[in-house]
This record gives C-alpha cells, structure tokens and sequence, in this order.
C-alpha cells in the first residue's frame, strides 16, 4: 500500500511539473521576448504583469471550434498531438533533479538510452500531422520536421555516448553520481552541439524552418485549431523543459554546485535549467531562422564531426587517467 | 535484451533479477497511461465545450486564404531521403557505442578497447567524409 502510495504520488509530481513548467517558460518567453524587443508584452490578464495570459489562452483555445479539414485522414489527423505531446510526460519521469532515489521519478537503468529514444518519437506526431492534413505546406512542413530529426539525432546521440563514457554508466543518477567539475571543460564542445542539436530537434528559432510562416505557413500544424492546436505548443515547450533538464544532468552536473549538493540539490537543477531556459529565448529573439539547405549543412558537416571529435577526446582522457 | 548488469553496475545490486529490473518501467507505463487518460480527459471535455458549426468553407484545404490549388497531394522534389540512408548507418551504428561506453575504462579493457573505438570512430569519419566529396550533403 504504501508502494502504491509512493509511486501514485511520484506520478503526480512529474504529471504537475509536466502540466505547469511549460506555461511558465511560455510566459517567461512573453515577457522576456517582450522587453528585448522593447515592448512590454501581456500586461492585462490576472492582473499582475499579465501573469494569467497563457490561462486565459487555454480558455480561449478549449472554446474554439475544432476543425477537421474535409480531405484530412480523420483518425490520424486528430491522434497526432497526443502522439506529439506524451513522449515529454514519459521522460520527465526518468530526469533527477536531486540525489538519491526521492528526488527522481523513477530511476530508470538505461536512462541515456530510454531519453533519447523516447525523445525520438515525438517527431511522428509531426509527421503525422504533415501527412494527414491533406495540405502541401503542411506535408512540406512535416517532411522538413522528420529531415530535421535526422540529422541531429545523430550528433545528440554522440555527444550523449561522450558522456556516458565519461560516467561509465548509462543511468542519469549514476551519470551525476560520477560527476566531477573538470568535466565541464572536458565535455564542453560536447554539451555545445547537444543544446544545439536539441534546439533543433525542437524546431526552435533558429530552427524553425519546418514551421517557417513565411514559406509554407504553419507547417504541419497549419490546419490545426483549438484544442489540438494548444497540444502542439504545449509540447514545444515540455520539449524545452526537457533539453534544458537532459543538459543540465547530462552536462553541467545537474545538483552538484559549488558549495556541495547537501540539501540544495534541486535547486542548483531548477537553476540550472531555468538558465538554459532563458538561453532557449534569448536564441529565439537574437537569431534569424536558417535556410533548409543551411540547416542540414550546420549538421553533417559542423555538428557531427565535433561530436565525434568530442567522443575521442572523451576516450582519450579516459583511458589516460586510468 | 541486453544483460542489466552491465548496463549499470553503479547504481543497482548486480545481482538484480529481471522482475526488479522492469519493475522501473512498469511506472513508465503507468506513467503512459495517466498521459493517455490525460489527452482522452482534454478531447472529451473539449468535445463538450466547444460549439460545432462546419460550413463547406471552413472544411477547405487552407492556403493561404485562397482556394486551393490542384489535389491535396503535390509533387515535390524529396531531397531528404539521402540524408534519411546517412542517418540510418549512422545511427544504428552509434547506437552500439552505448554498451560499449559503460565499460571501455573498466580494469582489463583500456588501450586496446580505445583503439578499437579509433577504427570505428575512422570508419564513421570516413563514411561521412566520402558523402562530403559525392556532394550529398550540399543542397542541389
């Protein structure tokens, strides 16, 4: 009973964290884009500095009419956001934010590999969402959104071994449990091309080209409205939630901080994360979206030899210090 | 499935049974299950809130704001299904560092171990450098 207990509560905390940090990076993206830009963004809904604008957005996106094109594979069509949305909840579970076994929703053994991969499928929502929209921006958007998977898989992959190298071990706990603070410079070019990399698999700005508004509209989500629509961003953003936690764990030593991890281990994590997170936007508002040729090019020929440059240093150092 | 093991020697007792071992991922998929109970919960009362009002405009392929041109399905040029082959060797070849990495450094392996990743790591390099001088990576 008390197993049970333990476990239902475990899934609240990481379905809450699931349902609230998105909305307030969201809300933070508002008003930080909003004053780099020179504006002052919401000001109006809740009161205080509009900080209830994405709550009435949700209002206004569960009233609004839910469209299914004529010429769109129904089932299909209305199935994509889930399929989007969910893989974020399933690796929410597995990141540590302090140490010790109270302090991860559960402590998955191949943690590396289970993020990843399950990381990976949130790409068919995508493509399901391209194909069955009956729309050619929507399957170019989609087809771009799968290209753009491709190719920086492979570098976040990489760099992720590098680091498992370095631990020894594949689990996220025991990756931190292993953590020194010279791996920082040893793992910096590493931790560079999986921010980028994952930036990319998000499809944020700098690269937004499967959505890019000015060529094929919205993209895959072109034909979507209310509800389903509101799915698609929330999982934009659970992604951003997620590549700044894997970062932070996987590359900045997650609850390590400079005075010890006693107690205040979570905190160094949601810090380190919220700062990722800031970065994230500052990305969105300072750099203009690449071309699609370019996108692909920054990968194979930038992104995947430095993570392979990285994977042999990595081993070097290792076998070195034996 | 690969020996849990070695997979993580660390953190769990070496000698853990398989029961133990995907008992993690039972929450996994009770954690799947609150997801889906989520979305289901979404559409369900979203069904209830929402007014339906379809008119044979709003059901229109949406371009622009303009009717739509020609079928719903369009030729294109597939540029990416090179990438997609680049992808696939090289994932399912990465995919093999991972085992690889949790012992390489373990006492008995070392040297040896590293220069074995050297070749693997050569072939990759050179798989990738051979697309380079075809041209496959520059948009045509």
């Amino acid at each position: 009973m008390n197993d049970a207990l333990d476990v239902a509560l475990r899934l609240l905390i990481v379905f809450v964290v699931f349902l609230t940090f998105p909305l307030i990076i969201g809300q933070t993206e508002h008003k930080v884009m909003a004053h780099m830009q020179g504006r002052l963004g919401p000001m109006y809904a809740g009161g205080f500095h509009g900080w209830a604008q994405l709550v009435a957005d949700g209002v206004k996106f569960a009233q609004k009419e839910d469209v299914v094109p004529a010429g769109a594979d129904r089932r299909v069509f209305q199935l994509a956001p889930a399929v989007a949305l969910l893989p974020y909840l399933l690796v929410l579970l597995a990141i540590p934010i302090g140490p010790g076994e109270g302090a991860v929703g559960q402590v998955v053994d191949a943690g590396v590999f289970f993020v990843l991969a399950v990381m990976g499928v949130g790409v068919l929502g995508s493509l399901m969402a391209g194909w069955a929209s009956a729309n050619k921006f929507s399957l170019l958007g989609g087809l771009r959104t799968a290209a753009q998977l491709l190719a920086y898989e492979l570098p976040m992959l990489l760099t992720a071994a590098s680091v498992a190298m370095a631990a020894g071990t594949v689990s996220l706990p025991g990756i931190l449990d292993a953590f020194e603070w010279w791996w920082l410079p040893w793992q910096i070019v590493g931790a560079i091309v999986f921010f980028v990399a994952g930036l990319a698999e998000l499809q944020r700005p700098p690269f937004d080209m499967p959505v890019a508004d000015s060529e094929i509209i919205f993209g895959a989500y072109t034909e979507y409205t209310g509800l389903r629509f509101a799915l698609f961003l929330l999982a934009e953003y659970a992604g951003i939630v997620v590549l700044c936690g894997l970062t932070t764990v996987l590359f900045l030593g997650g609850w390590h901080g400079p005075w010890g991890a006693d107690g205040l281990g979570w905190v160094w994590t949601l810090l380190k994360t919220a700062v990722l997170a800031f970065v994230v936007i500052w990305l969105r508002v300072t750099y203009p979206r690449l071309r699609e040729d370019q996108l692909q090019k920054l990968s194979w020929t930038l992104l995947v030899p430095l993570s392979l440059a990285q994977i042999a240093l990595t081993g070097i150092v290792k076998v070195v210090i034996q | 499935m690969p020996e849990p093991t070695v997979v993580d020697a660390t953190v769990v007792d070496p000698t853990v049974v398989a029961a133990d071992y995907f008992q993690s991922y039972s929450v996994v998929g009770l954690l799947a299950v609150v997801g889906v109970l989520f979305v289901a919960v979404a559409f369900g009362a979203g069904r209830l809130l929402r007014p339906v009002v379809p008119t044979p405009e709003k059901l229109l392929t949406y371009e622009c704001g303009v009717d739509p041109v020609g079928e719903g399905w369009a030729h294109t040029q597939v540029r990416y299904y090179v990438y997609a082959f680049l992808y696939v060797i090289f994932a399912v070849d990465s995919i093999f560092l991972f085992p690889w990495a949790t012992i390489f450094a373990a006492p008995g392996y070392g040297a040896t171990t590293l220069v074995e990743m050297f070749i693997f790591l050569g072939f990759l390099a050179v798989g990738l450098l051979y697309a380079y001088k075809k041209g496959v990576l520059v948009w045509t």
